[in-house]
């Protein structure tokens, strides 16, 4: 077993056909070890996304090798990849199906993936992420967009994964609900062993959570640093020293 | 031109639970908006989306309203048909929804989306409006706007389909434009520039914006006056400098919950919340 949780080798994606296809991702490499917290910053529309939903199985015209917990992308067991990984999407009405109650959603993916007692847990989950028991009877239109970002994240939750990929979990959220939600992530992952990719166009958020991050600018990983080389200012890439002077109003 | 654009009184939003029980959802709400920037800030869930949801006539169709005055202009908003709202929203007032994505059309390119925002107000030639469109596409800072241009919603990433919803809602030049979060996808150096694009147009025209944000250091910096609201209603309001100097223990808690690049990495303060913010 590899110590790597998550093995990103070479990866190139490309979208669209014939004269209109293009590449979006450049050569990516990232190697995630097991209780890691990983950030992903950078421009919109660098690939931050696309870097994850790949790593899920959900782009086909990619080159390089992913792995996840020794699950190839591409050719391994499709169903352990996704009951050992998942992915919160940027938008949450894509992790949530329009038909399906709040209740419903949580309680579904834990009757598929053979988790008992989910009513009570489905429960625990929302009060977890500071809704009421009554939230589970409503759909997701009928949520304000922090109140149907953190159900999307209680989606993810309840398949009781290993690896979580965020893709800006609280770009929805006030200060307070952020905070709750930023604790409830270390406590699992303190509790767990989760391993985290967290996208975020917030420093401030990945200095807190991530102790490493990539910065992505036009599809390719300009500089990899950690919390201390942030902290310190250790930063060699103008374009990061750019981010982070914006960062500072 | 009056000094006042728009007025909300008592402005009362309820739902259903699932009981048949009516739940508010915004209570006693009033605000008058000059030709200024507001800010919005305030817990999820406390009413900011429906309160400007509310103003532009576009709220869910489950919900229950009422109002003492509803004005925009001078117009008796309650008073509208159905149909001039419409014509309204489609001119002098806008709105860009918290969900871009999920307001855009899924099924036209998102250029033609703009051409027909630019088209529905100025009448010109398709060459003519498809150039306007690279220029707003180019301003709002995204690039190779020639691939972009033929790109469907979910083809876009979630930054860039918050910029094509700012870039259709400009070319209409409204009078007055509730943005609800609007850059909450955005990194801080595109933010900026975008902010900048906002900030002119609203002195160009002289209009009137509500800035719906979660984003205090945003709002701190970019808009005069804030309200800060909780469970419905509003509980403070101050001068968007003076932010950081609010006497409201909500708005207090919520500048204190926020991490920094070089806080500690301890559990972030959260917040006690006194059940006599209700009263
Ligand atoms: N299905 C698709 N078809 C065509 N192009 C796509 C598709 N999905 C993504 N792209 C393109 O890939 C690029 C990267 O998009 P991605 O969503 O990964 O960016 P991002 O870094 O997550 O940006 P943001 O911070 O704005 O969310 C963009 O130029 C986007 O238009
Ligand atoms: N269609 C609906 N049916 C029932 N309740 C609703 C509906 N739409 C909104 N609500 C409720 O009304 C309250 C206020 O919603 P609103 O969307 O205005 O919140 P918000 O302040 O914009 O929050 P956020 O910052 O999370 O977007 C929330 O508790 C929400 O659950
Ligand atoms: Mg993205
Ligand atoms: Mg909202």
């Amino acid at each position: 077993m590899s110590t790597k949780m998550i093995n990103i080798k070479d990866l190139c994606v490309w979208f669209g056909e014939g004269q209109q296809r293009t590449q979006v991702l450049k050569n990516i490499n990232l190697q995630i070890a097991r209780g890691e917290s990983f950030g992903l910053v950078g421009e919109s529309g660098s690939g931050k996304s696309t870097i994850l939903r790949t790593a899920m199985g959900l782009v086909e015209d990619y080159s390089g090798e992913i792995s996840i917990d020794g699950i190839n992308t591409r050719t391994g067991d499709y169903k352990a990849l996704i009951r050992c990984a998942q992915m919160l999407f940027q938008d949450p009405y894509a992790s949530l199906h329009p038909r399906f109650t709040v209740g419903q959603a949580i309680t579904e993916v834990m009757k598929i993936n053979a988790i008992d007692n989910h009513q009570q847990k489905m429960v625990d989950l929302l009060l977890s992420i500071g809704l009421t028991a009554e939230h589970q009877y409503r759909y997701p239109h009928e949520l304000s967009g922090g109140q149907r970002q953190r159900v999307a994240l209680a989606r993810s939750l309840a398949l009781e994964p290993d690896v979580l990929l965020l893709d800006e979990p609280t770009s929805a959220l006030d200060a307070s609900i952020q905070a709750e939600m930023l604790n409830l992530l270390n406590k699992l992952k303190q509790s767990l062993g989760l391993t985290y990719i967290i996208v975020s166009h917030d420093i401030a958020v990945v200095s807190y959570m991530c102790d490493r991050f990539a910065v992505m600018s036009q599809g390719k990983v300009v500089e990899i640093l950690s919390r201390e080389q942030l902290r310190s200012g250790d930063i060699q890439c103008e374009y990061t020293q750019k981010l982070i002077a914006a960062s500072e109003y | 031109m009056s000094d006042v654009l728009a007025e909300i009184s008592n402005l009362q939003i309820s739902f259903k639970d699932e009981n048949g029980v009516l739940r508010p959802a915004v209570r006693n709400l009033s605000l008058t908006l000059g030709r200024e920037k507001l800010g919005i800030v305030g817990e999820s869930g406390s009413g900011k989306s429906l309160t400007g949801r509310a103003l532009v006539g576009v709220l869910p169709s489950g919900a229950h309203v009422s109002a003492d005055r509803l004005v925009f202009d001078g117009v008796d908003l309650q008073k509208c048909s159905s149909k001039e709202r419409r014509h309204l929203r489609g001119n002098r007032m806008g709105m860009i929804l918290q969900d871009p994505k999920y307001s855009l059309n899924p099924i036209m390119p998102v250029g033609k989306q703009i051409i027909e925002a630019l088209r529905v107000s100025k009448k010109m030639s398709k060459a003519k409006a498809r150039d306007a469109v690279y220029q707003i596409l180019e301003a709002v800072q995204i690039r190779d706007v020639q691939r972009v241009f033929k790109l469907y919603p979910h083809e876009v990433s979630g930054g860039m389909a918050q910029r094509i919803m700012i870039a259709m809602m400009l070319v209409r030049e409204p009078d007055l434009l509730i943005a609800d979060e609007p850059t909450s996808a955005l990194d801080v150096t595109v933010q900026l520039s975008v902010l900048e694009i906002l900030e002119t147009l609203v002195e160009k025209r002289n209009m009137g914006l509500i800035l719906i944000s979660h984003d205090l250091g945003l709002v701190n910096h970019f808009c005069d006056r804030v309200l800060v609201m909780y469970a419905g209603r509003v509980v403070e309001e101050l001068q968007a400098n003076k932010l950081y100097e609010a006497k409201h223990p909500y708005t207090q808690g919520l500048l204190n919950c926020m991490p920094s690049i070089n806080g500690s990495l301890g559990p972030l303060p959260v917040l006690d919340r006194d059940p006599n913010w209700l009263n």
